[in-house]
């Protein structure tokens, strides 16, 4: 019995041992499936990521939604490119969002996406990029991940150095890369008049606190030369603003060799608070112009477009303490505002050293007139009297620089291809990571914020050969994710990218996810063509127009037979899609549409255009895998001859008397 | 059969520690993995494209000095991508006209900025092709100096006054001209 008793004991103790090891070896097994520094980009399955990572998708014209620190894609949100997967510019709904004092253009090179700020830190409410090509710029809402206004920039061409804010998102600027004769001037003159006839422009739009509405609030005429990037000044130097700009040479062909020949360009300072003194005042002139300012209301779910016709433009030769040039070598690029808001980095793309300039000396050299002279009508501070001083060494070819919240900074180097890290204020080089592969732009969480979340950095790389297994002869584009916690940078992931990544922002989930939108609320639905209920499905006749008010719900429309139609008529489509409920979109598609299909979330209402052309069975259906009974969500269009007396009629579950049959 | 339970707990007891032994092993795997973070350019195997900077040096047995130099000063990766790069590529006889003991002494470790600072000046970021250039035209090259570039009547083109173009090589990334002679920097400003 005592023997049993010890046994049973035995047995007992050998089971807990054995349960501790299985359960050691589960707690090894969570972090097996990726291990050492890539454990670090893991984000296991059912686990939400850290950050929300903004990209632009370059000529692609889109802004990619990433996941880090796992690289995951979450959405590509359509901005200035048309989108047949979303209806995106061919739902009549979102056509206007693409249209322009050009008309209507579907595409763009979207460069660089920020953040909305509040206290100089990013809020989550919005983003912005720009348009480079047709210069405009868009602001996505982050509610409902899609693009809400998109405006256009006159007097200008190539609108690079934007879409960047001021640090309680006052304004959201543009600046020209393609310096061009004003719009309201001749533009019919010879190529190489640009120094009598070409003008720079940089652009200041106003941002609706509550809303986010834009609305150009003035411009400033600068000299011809081209503006690369700028940002905000923030803390002590909130109220300035400053762009890169190169070709102070004003060179009109092979730039490549003729915007090289100058030892030194220009950072322009623009102080904005002067700015807006000046057009109180009336300093300002009216000028008329042309230019397109589109907005989305997610109440009508349809978009307006309007053509605005004047702007104030201040000219920087005649307002005094507006702007200021301070000398920077060899054609800068990045034009980067520290944390603090006391050191600007320029970053000479084809310079070997790096200038960091001092607020406060900027500030004192202004006040003791410390100029070498004039560049066109605008003073030019002396190098040394803005100068903190230089990194020497960096690297080659700095581009573009972020920063932590630890005091240093990030600097891409295009032709070194390297990630340098510096000391801001003591300009040591601290650290050097090899990206293998040119980068273009790299990226700090609130990087370029007053708060940095220093924890990640991405190296966004143009050309990537043997890092994905080959797809022809273009390859994609590349992601780089390194851990900056220590002090050595240590890549961890690469992720591919959509289009070409030029910039990218990332904010803390938390920051936006608690604000997604799930749905849009039927009963607040104010679509001219909503149908609210089944009961109110109809199809009605107005000449040449039909106008099908047609609902989808898990899993049928209705209605789904539609007859009388008939070649040559135009026929709208207007789905409303009755769910309220989470991550339930339905498509609807039609055989033969020369347009595209649509997507149509819960409770929102979308139109396609169709104009028939051949007599016959037109099949529609629904083309987002709703439910189980997805394949059976369909419906046919008879299409009649045009000068058939079939009446409009439609139905839906109606089925014939079996006498009826033949 | 008691005895039978106990071999079977045993068991199961072996069969945990294996497993766990096992994972160990994976992780090291993996940690391997992710320290190898993969090569640049350079290690692109290709040989139907045209030819790129560092491949063009690689192929030439008149620049094994240079080749040699530019791997000790860690610019292989950089000359491999996208550029446009000019590239004054001195020839071996032109590197052995240097004081004895030049070439071995940068080639130290100690001496690598020097190194990286004569090579930069090799080096000019973007494409001068022979006849866009004029005399008396000054070049920036990368270590943030210049070069003069001279052309006689016959239309030969010297730089820095002394150095001769051998010849001219298109490359993927830019353009090579072959030099007999090594540029040294300018020091000061």
């Amino acid at each position: 019995m005592r023997t049993f008793e010890l046994k049973k004991l035995q047995y007992l103790l050998i089971a807990a041992f054995a349960f501790f090891l299985l359960e050691s070896c589960k707690s090894k097994g969570t972090q097996s499936a990726a291990s050492g520094d890539a454990s670090k980009a893991y984000v296991a399955p059912g686990k939400y990521d850290e950050f929300y990572n903004f990209v632009s998708g370059g000529f692609s014209g889109q802004m990619s939604v990433y996941g880090l620190p796992s690289g995951r894609l979450l959405r590509v949100i359509p901005v200035f490119s048309t989108d047949p997967e979303k209806g995106w510019g061919f739902s009549e709904e979102t056509k206007p969002m693409l249209n322009t004092s050009h008309g209507f253009v579907p595409w763009d090179d979207a460069h660089h996406p920020e953040l909305s700020q509040t206290n100089g830190e990013v809020d989550g409410r919005w983003v912005f990029i720009n348009g480079n090509n047709t210069p405009r710029i868009a602001r996505i809402d982050l509610k409902t991940f899609r693009t809400a206004e998109i405006i256009e920039i006159p007097n200008s061409a190539g609108n690079h150095s934007s879409a960047f804010v001021t640090e309680n998102t006052e304004y959201v600027v543009a600046g020209t890369r393609f310096s061009i004769p004003p719009d309201d001037a001749n533009g019919d003159v010879p190529i190489d008049s640009y120094k009598q006839n070409f003008k720079g422009n940089v652009s200041f739009l106003s941002v609706d606190p509550k809303e986010g509405n834009m609305k150009i609030a003035f411009q400033i005429r600068t000299p011809g030369v081209n503006f690369d990037l700028s940002h905000a000044g923030k803390g002590p130097s909130h109220g300035w603003f400053f762009f890169s700009c190169y070709n102070s040479e004003q060179a009109n062909t092979l730039l490549e060799v003729n915007a090289s020949q100058r030892d030194k360009d220009f950072i322009m300072a623009v102080n904005w608070k002067k700015a807006e003194e000046y057009v109180k005042q009336g300093k300002g002139r009216k000028q008329a112009v042309r230019y397109a300012h589109n907005t989305y209301s997610d109440k009508t779910h349809s978009a307006t477009s309007t053509i605005e016709t004047e702007i104030t433009v201040l000219d920087s030769k005649e307002l005094a303490d507006l702007v200021y040039l301070i000398p920077c070598p060899k054609s800068p690029h990045g034009c980067d505002v520290d944390p603090t808001g006391e050191y600007i980095v320029g970053s000479g793309k084809l310079a070997a050293l790096m200038p960091v300039y001092s607020f406060t000396k900027l500030q004192k050299a202004i006040a003791d007139k410390a100029f070498d002279g004039d560049y066109e009508g605008i003073p030019v501070i002396k190098y040394e009297a803005a100068l903190h001083g230089e990194v020497q060494k960096p690297g080659l070819g700095p581009l573009h620089t972020e920063f932590d919240n630890n005091g240093n900074a990030y600097t891409s180097m295009f032709v070194s291809s390297e990630v340098v890290k510096w000391n801001v204020k003591s300009l040591q080089v601290l650290d050097r990571v090899p990206t293998y592969y040119s980068i273009g732009h790299l990226m700090v969480p609130g990087g370029d914020s007053r708060k940095p979340f220093g924890k990640y950095l991405v190296a966004y790389n143009k050309i990537t050969k043997d890092r994905y297994l080959p797809t022809g002869p273009e390859l994609t584009q590349s992601a780089q994710l390194y851990d900056i916690s220590g002090d050595k940078m240590k890549l961890i992931l690469d992720f591919p990218t959509i289009g070409e990544p030029h910039y990218a922002q990332a904010a803390p989930a938390a920051l936006i996810n608690k604000n997604s939108v799930k749905f849009f609320k039927i009963e607040e639905n104010e679509h001219p063509y909503v149908t609210k209920g089944e009961g109110q499905a109809k199809v009605v006749r107005d000449g040449k127009k039909v106008h099908v008010y047609i609902t989808s719900i898990r899993s049928h429309f209705n209605p789904d037979n539609i007859e009388g139609v008939k070649v040559g008529d135009e026929v709208y489509f207007h789905l409303t899609n009755l769910e309220q409920d989470w991550d339930v979109p339905h498509g609807f598609a039609i055989k033969g549409a020369n347009n595209a299909e649509l997507l149509i979330m819960p409770g929102e209402t979308q139109t396609l255009k169709w104009i028939p052309e051949k007599v016959g069975m037109f099949p529609m259906y629904c083309t987002d895998f709703c439910s189980a009974l997805h394949q059976e969500m369909q419906g046919y269009i008879r299409v009649s001859p045009a000068g058939s007396n079939v009446p409009i009629s439609f139905s839906m579950g109606k089925t014939p008397a079996p006498s009826a049959a033949k | 059969m008691k005895h039978l339970i106990k071999t079977f707990a045993a068991i199961i007891i072996v069969s945990f520690i294996v497993a766990c032994n096992n994972e160990k092993k994976d992780t090291t795997t993996s940690d391997n993995t992710t320290t190898n973070t993969g090569g640049g350019q350079e290690s692109v195997v290709d040989d139907e494209s045209q030819k790129d900077i560092v491949k063009i040096a690689l192929g030439s047995k008149d620049h094994t000095t240079l080749v040699a130099a530019l791997q000790q000063a860690d610019y292989v990766t950089a000359l491999s991508n996208a550029g446009p790069f000019t590239v004054f590529a001195p020839t071996n006889a032109a590197f052995e006209k240097l004081p004895a003991g030049t070439v071995d002494g940068l080639m130290k470790a100690d001496k690598k900025l020097d190194l990286q600072n004569i090579l930069e000046y090799h080096v000019s970021i973007g494409v001068f092709k022979e006849e866009m250039m004029q005399d008396g035209q000054k070049i920036d090259q990368a270590n943030n100096k210049k070069i003069t570039i001279t052309k006689g009547a016959d239309g030969k083109i010297k730089v820095n006054g002394t150095a001769n173009i051998v010849a001219a090589v298109p490359a993927s990334n830019g353009l090579v001209y072959i030099i007999d002679e090594v540029l040294l920097p300018p020091t000061g400003n």
